[in-house]
């Protein structure tokens, strides 16, 4: 399968390996043609409003828009945000594929980043996974439609609307491929 | 230090990856940087260029300004300490700041050591001209490694040498058996396991951005198809002609830095860039970039 990754800012280079490791292609891109050639796309953690500015300049807004009205999109933290309905304050507003609200910085500066054990429900089974956050969001309502799939405490840190999953972690810097099989083998 | 504590460190790194971090001074710089897509700020009471033309002793800034800043921005802020000077870095940590530059731009407190930086649950960064010093302080605990170039000189000649040389040990590193590893870090005074990791990878073990003169689009461009993976731009910015339009060129530039077609883009209809100094211009004890050991 080829799966694209946002690349215009942030680790994308992590999640391009990840997707190798599972031995699909990773497709690094920065312009909308890319798209067409994709199976499915992940949004990298990185800065928000950094990212978000470079959507609007590079006219990427509607073709991101438009896969994943259709196809199976995964944002892992910045990706979470920009992918969420309600982001908190950005410059431009936000991709509005996912039907969640979102406090940005909710556990505060760098010295509050922190890794601890999460818990994920996928395809049915529990699973614990070590939840690297930095900087991290917090969802703070989640729309109807929307599954809550990872816990930390009493926060949801994982949910899933139809195609499009996002966490507020980053499985990307974890040495655990398992959120990306699932997002690979089983959203769809 | 615990593995866990270095991997959050270097993640904040891994996230700044493609980006530019700009030197601001106060909040409405901060500002400019933000709204123009800068993935981080460093907070600095002077910039490079305007410390050179003060001279005397350039000290961590006003932790009142750096709050101040830490309010008018949502993206990670970061301040500079000067080398050797831990009291100053736990000043910086315990405002909040998300990275600590252990900076050659400010005056030496040290001229033998620099921090022991695992012992900070705050990331740094420290500058480098080789492989050697980049492992030392990697040894130390840096989480992002930045070519030091030279700072406030506008001048992009040393930010090249200093990458060029840092990417042609990586390759050479790669080439040695593995009985000459140790004769190579002692030579290079760097330690052995880092060295061994740079031959199974390729790679630094930590993200190398590229600072220290970079002041138009195209220095942005050449800089990232040399290796870096992020710039610092410091004096570039404010000490041209048009900051906001400079800034986001350079951000654009850095994200397309493999597109020519839009590097020339984003340089069209900027005003004058930085003067910029002739490194012949710059007595060698006044180089910045010998700071560090």
């Amino acid at each position: 399968m080829n799966i694209g990754i946002l690349a215009l800012q942030g680790d994308y280079a992590k999640h391009a390996r990840a997707v190798e490791e599972l031995g699909h292609s990773a497709l690094c891109l920065k312009k909308p043609i890319t798209l067409q050639k994709c199976d499915k796309l992940i949004i990298p953690g990185g800065e928000s409003t950094a990212i978000i500015r470079l959507i609007e300049k590079l006219e990427l807004r509607a073709a991101l828009q438009d896969f994943g009205a259709e196809l199976p999109v995964m944002g892992t933290c910045a990706g979470l945000i920009l992918l969420s309905k309600i982001p908190g304050k950005l410059p431009f507003s936000s991709l509005g594929l996912l039907d969640i609200e979102i406090e940005r910085n909710a556990y505060g500066r760098q010295i509050d980043s922190f890794i601890d054990t999460v818990q994920l429900e996928l395809n049915g089974q529990h699973i614990e996974f070590e939840g690297v956050f930095i900087r991290a969001p917090k969802i703070k309502k989640t729309g109807k439609n929307v599954l809550p799939l990872g816990r930390h405490g009493t926060d949801v840190v994982m949910v899933r609307e139809k195609n499009i999953l996002a966490c507020t972690f980053h499985p990307e810097l974890a040495d655990d491929l398992r959120v990306h099989d699932y997002f690979i083998s089983s959203v769809k | 230090m615990l593995k866990k504590d270095f991997l959050l460190k270097v993640g904040l790194a891994e996230m700044l990856k493609g980006g530019v971090i700009m030197d601001v001074t106060n909040p409405e710089q901060a500002k400019i940087a933000e709204d123009a897509g800068a993935v981080a700020v460093m907070a600095l009471e002077r910039i490079p260029a305007d410390i050179r033309a003060d001279g005397g002793v350039a000290r961590m800034s006003n932790p009142k300004m750096i709050k101040e800043i830490q309010k008018a921005v949502s993206i990670p802020v970061m301040a500079k300490c000067r080398i050797g000077h831990f009291a100053e870095a736990q000043v910086l940590q315990t405002l909040g700041v998300d990275f600590i530059d252990e900076s050659e731009v400010l005056t030496p407190a040290d001229e033998k050591n620099h921090i022991w930086k695992h012992s900070f649950k705050v990331p740094f960064v420290c500058g480098c001209r080789d492989i050697g010093e980049a492992l030392r302080r990697i040894g130390e605990g840096a989480a992002m490694i930045r070519t030091k170039g030279e700072a406030g000189s506008g001048n992009i000649v040393e930010a090249v040498r200093h990458m060029r040389s840092v990417q042609g040990s990586i390759r050479h590193i790669q080439t040695l058996s593995d009985d000459e590893l140790m004769a190579y870090a002692k030579n290079i005074g760097a330690p052995v396991d880092l060295v061994i990791y740079v031959k199974e990878n390729g790679k630094l073990p930590v993200p190398n951005f590229s600072a220290g003169g970079i002041a138009t689009p195209a220095d942005a461009s050449l800089m990232m198809q040399l290796g870096a993976e992020t710039n610092f731009v410091g004096s570039g910015i404010f000490k041209s002609e048009d900051p906001a339009a400079r800034a986001k060129a350079i951000v654009l530039a850095t994200t397309h830095y493999d597109d020519p077609d839009v590097v020339a883009r984003a340089s069209e209809g900027l005003k004058e860039a930085m003067p910029g100094l002739e490194m012949s211009a710059i007595p060698e004890e006044e180089q910045l970039n010998k700071r560090g050991w």
